[in-house]
């Protein structure tokens, strides 16, 4: 094979830390290469060696055959590498294409010559079929398409050899079908690329090969066709790994959440969610199935005291908690895994201890008398940062400095060992590996095993069937319909998050399986 | 090279560095760099007045430095100092000549008088920060200018149209004929012992209280504290009114140490805008800001030697000394190229 990049034996030290141990990566030409490794394992790490972010402390690269050093980015892209990171780096108020020129504006006559990038822009989309408006806002455009930006961004300056990291954790599942369709193209016109995903489902679907990396260590290159992700998940963590996770039946008791007619307004003042009717009860997982913008995000932070309720009410236990703040409601037995772990979530320059501590400083014993106990603090975070396995070199680290999939771990560990009387989890296994997802899941059916209630947003249809005992449709701001999980599959699931009855998905099952009766 | 002898040996070659560039400066001009340092020395360590003079200067700008070091560690941009200053050393004054009282009450009470006048100054940003989300370096800019022609006129109503205050009462005074003494007379006052327990505060309200947790929190990530519990407004309030406390302290110290009344002024003093590189320079920490205010203050007060005792004219020496700050503010730089150094000879 032809490779166009070869990592070869690199060697990447944080202090006395080791996050790449000899690793070996090499890409064909023409190639998809996944790379596979648990949170932490240092599959970024490696990419920002490569993309010049990091000088490695040992081992070599080679671009198309040839020896290279990889100073900044900079050189990075004088040899058509390209990268496309977990979190855009995007300027809000600029349009696409004064984003895409960021840095190497061209000038006409001393002045900046916008049309002709704007032609560019519009022609490198139509080429790779990415359907970008040139002309259009980063804030006023969707996830979706400010990654198709980042993607353009690196086509404008020319790169071979394309980086993803990450790139579907925050994509619905539409847009990761699309995602993929570009990569496909990327690769016809004659594009290698590099993609990090925990999702092995995406890894069958579009890699060529697979390089797995485990705690810092390559452990090797397997071919995609030649593998399964049973046999992935297990190179990769080390163990067998489940994915279905079994759990009993649920014997909820008394309610916990009580939530009527409530209505929430965006911040543009927009109904978002609309006389929504929800209730969860003690030993039950609640999932709140739905197409992201349906409400979710509005309905969750009214119930945490984190935006105003326009109407309705919200009790907890029987005790009315609408439009408490959000620590009168936290203090009534509310945990919060919140969505967006770096907005709500992390504060991120905080270290990493006091972060776990972010919801209990200060009570005792961390604290005492307004005087923090920071010693108790880290013993407490050392605690939870060895029960969830959250991979740090300790709590003094800044929060910043973790995988993505470790930040995670450690706010989930923070809300469940509070033993909340329900637990509000939303998207809680974004970004996390097969072994984290497991011991998620784990975690959520134990909380509902102790008599806890449980409220599972997602968007993952999988996670919602496997881990709720009851799933609540969302739909434009209203539970639209209640469904048992054993009771219903994927596709009814998905014809009532696209906001059809029962009765209308019954109908378009029927009819489709008609036609497959006919061909 | 461990991290210690760095962070120690970076402002010592930064100091260096700029005294030779300064050097050079001296002699390009024409003057003798060796006599102008020597009259630098002596004006700093001369003499035991000297000595008193240089801790007199350095007391208000560790209070300032503070100041906005404790708003930059919240999550604030403190440029208010200044006026905060004005009115706390206006206030410290009226306070201690207005007023007949036993010294145990009345010199803390004009203290106190001097930190609240600064603590109201700021709360005004603070509150249209939290409330209305204006900026603090725009509301805090104008704040310098209101508390300057304030104070003026202040200064005019209560003297009936004079250009300074009534003098402070002995009971008021920080000044002390044991201080004086020592110090063959300078005008060293107790305010640098108040000035070190207020870094002493700082270090403790940021690092060892649920207070200081939630306002450098609501500074870092102002989301993620709302999630936490905390209330947002009150944590940026409560900062900006700490912050103005301190920069009123250093007024007051001006008040009740150095002048004993006030004039009025036809600019600002300087210290509170010098106090946003005291607090850079130290790195927003409070013992780094007793660094940065014993480099400003000494150089500050012992320039004044310069021209006296060596003839080098007033702006060769503000040239030096700015280059003597300026080489410090880029010990980054020189951070850089010795974590380099350090970094080849473990290769070898
Ligand atoms: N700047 C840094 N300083 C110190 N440690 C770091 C730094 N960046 C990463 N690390 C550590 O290196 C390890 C690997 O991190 P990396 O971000 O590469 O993981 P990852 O494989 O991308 O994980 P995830 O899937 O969770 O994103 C982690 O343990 C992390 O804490
Ligand atoms: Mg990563």
């Amino acid at each position: 094979m032809e490779y166009v990049i070869e990592m070869l034996n690199i060697r990447k030290e944080f202090g006395n830390f080791v996050a790449n141990d000899n690793i070996t990566l090499q890409l064909g030409k023409g190639e998809i290469h996944a790379l596979l490794g648990e949170n932490g394992a240092g599959k970024s790490t490696l990419m920002n060696v490569l993309f010049g972010l990091y000088q490695p402390e040992g081992g070599e690269i080679r671009v198309r055959g040839k020896k290279v050093d990889i100073t900044d980015p900079n050189v990075a892209n004088d040899l058509g590498i390209g990268m496309v990171h977990q979190h855009f780096m995007l300027v809000e108020n600029f349009t696409v294409t004064e984003n895409i020129i960021l840095g190497n504006e061209p000038t006409k006559g001393g002045s900046l010559n916008i049309s002709a990038a704007a032609k560019k822009v519009a022609e490198l989309s139509r080429q790779y079929g990415l359907n970008v408006d040139p002309y259009a806002k980063i804030e006023d455009i969707s996830v979706g398409m400010q990654q198709r930006v980042e993607i353009l961004k690196t086509l404008y300056r020319g790169a071979e050899i394309l980086i993803f990291d990450e790139p579907t954790a925050s994509l619905t599942p539409q847009e990761i079908t699309e995602l993929i369709a570009i990569m496909r193209k990327l690769i016809t016109e004659g594009k290698s690329i590099i993609l990090i995903t925990h999702k092995l489902q995406e890894i069958m679907d579009v890699s060529d090969r697979v390089t797995v990396i485990r705690k810092g260590k390559g452990i090797g290159t397997v071919i995609t066709d030649e593998s399964s992700p049973e046999e992935l998940a297990s190179l990769m963590v080390g163990r067998q790994v489940v994915f279905k996770t079994e759990k009993g039946p649920s014997h909820p008791t008394e309610e916990v959440l009580t939530v009527k007619d409530l209505v929430v307004t965006d911040s543009r003042n927009v109904e978002k969610v609309k006389r929504l009717n929800l209730n969860v009860r003690r030993g039950e997982i609640v999932g709140i199935a739905g197409i992201d913008g349906n409400g979710q995000s509005e309905l969750i932070e009214a119930i945490t005291g984190l935006r105003k309720v326009k109407a309705g009410t919200v009790a907890i236990n029987g005790k009315d908690i609408t439009n408490k703040r959000p620590r009168q409601v936290t203090e009534s037995g509310v945990g919060h895994i919140p969505q967006d772990r770096h907005k709500h979530g992390l504060v991120l320059d905080f270290p990493i201890g006091h972060n776990i501590a972010l919801q209990t400083y200060y009570q005792k014993p961390l604290s005492k008398g307004g005087i923090i106990d920071y010693k108790a603090i880290d013993r407490f975070a050392e605690g939870i940062i060895e029960q969830y396995d959250v991979r740090t070199q300790g709590p003094h680290e800044p929060a910043r400095a973790l995988s993505g999939g470790n930040q995670q771990k450690a706010i989930i560990g923070r809300e469940v060992e509070r033993d909340p009387d329900l637990l509000i989890a939303a998207l809680p296994t974004r970004g996390l590996d097969v072994g984290a997802i497991e011991f998620i899941h784990r975690r959520l059916i134990e909380q509902r095993d102790n008599g806890k209630a449980v409220l599972l947003v997602s968007f993952e249809l999988d996670e919602v069937m496997n881990v709720s005992d009851r799933i609540a449709v969302i739909y434009d701001g209203m539970i639209i319909d209640t469904v048992i999980p054993s009771e219903t599959d994927e596709q009814e699931l998905g014809l009532l998050m696209a906001g059809h009855s029962r009765k209308e998905a019954a109908a378009i099952q029927a009819e489709e399986g008609d036609d497959k009766h006919v061909q | 090279m461990s991290n210690r002898m760095i962070n120690i040996l970076v402002p010592v070659i930064s100091v260096i560095l700029g005294l030779l560039v300064g050097a050079i400066v001296m002699a390009v001009s024409g003057y003798d760099p060796i006599l102008g340092y020597t009259a630098l020395w002596n004006g700093i360590f001369g003499d035991s007045y000297a000595i008193g003079e240089t801790i007199r200067q350095i007391t208000p700008y560790i209070l300032a430095g503070l100041a906005v070091a404790f708003a930059f560690r919240t999550g604030l941009f403190n440029i208010g100092v200044e006026g905060q200053l004005i009115v706390g050393w206006f206030a410290a004054v009226y306070v201690g000549a207005a007023f007949d009282l036993p010294k145990v009450i009345h010199l803390p009470l004009s203290i106190l008088a001097g930190a609240a006048a600064g603590a109201l100054w700021a709360f005004l940003p603070g509150l249209l920060k939290a409330k209305m989300k204006i900026h603090e370096v725009i509301v805090t800019i104008m704040m310098n200018y209101i508390a300057l022609h304030v104070v003026n006129a202040l200064i005019k109503t209560w003297s009936g149209g004079g250009d300074k205050t009534e003098r402070i009462l002995d009971s008021a005074s920080l000044r002390s004929d044991f201080l004086a003494s020592l110090t063959d007379y300078s005008r060293l006052h107790y305010g640098i012992i108040i000035a070190l327990m207020m870094v002493v505060l700082m270090w403790f309200l940021l690092e060892k209280t649920t207070m200081g947790f939630e306002l450098k929190s609501v500074g870092f990530n102002e989301n993620a504290s709302e999630y936490g519990g905390m209330k947002i407004g009150k944590n940026i309030i409560l900062a900006m009114v700490i912050s103005g406390a301190f920069a009123g302290l250093a007024g007051a110290m001006e008040g009740l140490g150095t002048f004993g009344n006030m004039y009025t002024r036809g600019g600002f003093t300087g210290i509170g805008f010098d106090g946003i590189a005291v607090a850079l320079l130290g790195a927003n920490t409070p013992l780094g800001v007793i660094f940065g205010a014993v480099l400003f203050g000494s150089l500050k007060y012992g320039a004044l030697n310069m021209p006296n005792a060596a003839q080098i004219p007033e702006e060769i020496v503000q040239i030096v000394i700015a280059l003597v700050i300026f080489f410090v503010a880029c010990g980054y730089a020189i951070r850089l190229l010795l974590s380099k150094i350090s970094k080849k000879k473990e290769a070898k």
